[in-house]
């Protein structure tokens, strides 16, 4: 049972991170918070995409002065590109959030989630 | 009262989330798939490069890449439209 | 905004910082890294250096600098090169890898090997086009940002 817990540490890192990220979107009432726990989540789920990947005792992907024995024996490199895509797309959707609080604050003159209800004004 | 059973739901949720991960396969065991492997093997002889995931990203999944960079180009559109001054005339 | 520890430390460190973002772009096909890592390492430095200056120098050093002309080049180029695979084969295949073109067109030997400037195919031209988009879009977010506390003030 220890020794489960100590190899499989990545995993639960992830589900632990996810739990964090969910609290703060749902419990929370100022509006960057909120901001602050979607980019938790996407942290989150960057690091379970990466993590499935390994393979134990394996090299980079990269050809490059490798050392004599990492020809047949490589990490997969698929799921690096697709991470590497998503964190791009990460970055763009916090600029948006961010942009779209200012102007919220600039129109209501409060970040309290609770009182930003009126849809016409 | 709410905010005990929300609380209780969460407790519940991340129970459900610890559970889930236990059951995937033990962390460094994948499934070698054949696509990693054709991957692996040609990316120097076809595309030309020591690298790669670099491969991967520009030239067998070259597609992927072109969303992105749309998806980039549009966030920073909307950030530039969203973010304007208009000059007071005083 | 600016204090005596930053403006000494941005004037030894933002040339370091832009060299090193060029040099991971350009060997995006030989070390890990490629287009946007080195995009975002370059547009950390161009940060570092609007953070440091006073608002009116920023204001009037930034007004020459075409950032949307520069985001425009990397995009379209990036496609342009996605479409040179037309002539004969499919939208994007690497149809300078392997073969005789002086630019970014050499022979990779198979297997482990110190790695080649020369080889890349319309892999080194990609990496430049998409590097370029990326430094030119995440200044222009925070020149945006930066710019808006400006405007608060006068008032």
């Amino acid at each position: 049972m220890n020794n489960v817990i100590l190899v499989n540490l990545p995993f639960i890192v992830v589900a632990l991170l996810l739990a964090v990220g969910f609290y703060t979107i749902g419990f929370k009432r100022n509006l960057i918070k909120v901001v602050i726990g979607i980019e938790i989540l996407e942290g989150a789920v960057n690091l379970f995409l990466i993590t499935l990947g390994y393979v134990k005792g394996a090299y980079a992907p990269i050809y490059t002065m490798a050392p004599k024995e990492a020809v047949n024996n490589m990490v997969l490199p698929t799921p690096q590109a697709l991470t590497l895509t998503s964190i791009v797309i990460g970055v763009a959707v916090s600029a948006l959030m961010l942009a779209f609080a200012v102007n919220i604050y600039e129109h209501y003159g409060t970040l309290d989630v609770t009182k930003v209800r009126r849809l016409k004004g | 009262m709410r905010k005990a059973l929300g609380l209780f739901a969460f407790i519940g949720f991340t129970l459900f989330l610890l559970v889930a991960v236990m059951s995937l396969r033990p962390f460094g065991e994948p499934v070698h798939t054949e696509m990693d492997s054709y991957f692996i093997e040609h990316a120097q002889a076809e595309a030309s490069a020591n690298n790669v995931v670099t491969s991967i990203v520009f030239d067998y999944r070259g597609f992927d890449t072109l969303g992105e960079a749309t998806v980039l180009f549009t966030a920073v559109a909307g950030v530039l439209m969203t973010l304007r001054r208009r000059e007071v005339k005083a | 905004m600016t204090t005596l520890i930053i403006k000494t430390t941005t004037r030894y460190l933002t040339a370091l910082i832009l060299t090193f973002g060029a040099y991971i772009i350009l060997h995006g096909h030989l070390t890990p890294g490629g287009g946007f890592q080195g995009g975002a390492v370059f547009a950390s430095g161009l940060a570092l250096l609007i953070v440091a200056c006073e608002s009116d120098v920023i204001r009037e050093r930034f007004k020459k600098v075409p950032l949307s002309a520069l985001e425009s080049i990397g995009a379209l180029g990036f496609l342009g090169t996605a479409a040179l695979g037309f002539m004969g084969y499919t939208f994007f295949k690497n149809v300078i890898a392997n073969s005789g073109f002086p630019l970014f067109g050499g022979r990779t030997p198979i297997g482990i090997n110190p790695g080649y400037l020369n080889t890349g195919g319309t892999l080194s031209y990609m990496n430049i086009f998409v590097g370029t988009k990326v430094l030119a879009g995440l200044t222009s977010i925070i020149l945006v940002f930066y710019l808006l506390l400006e405007v608060r003030k006068d008032e």
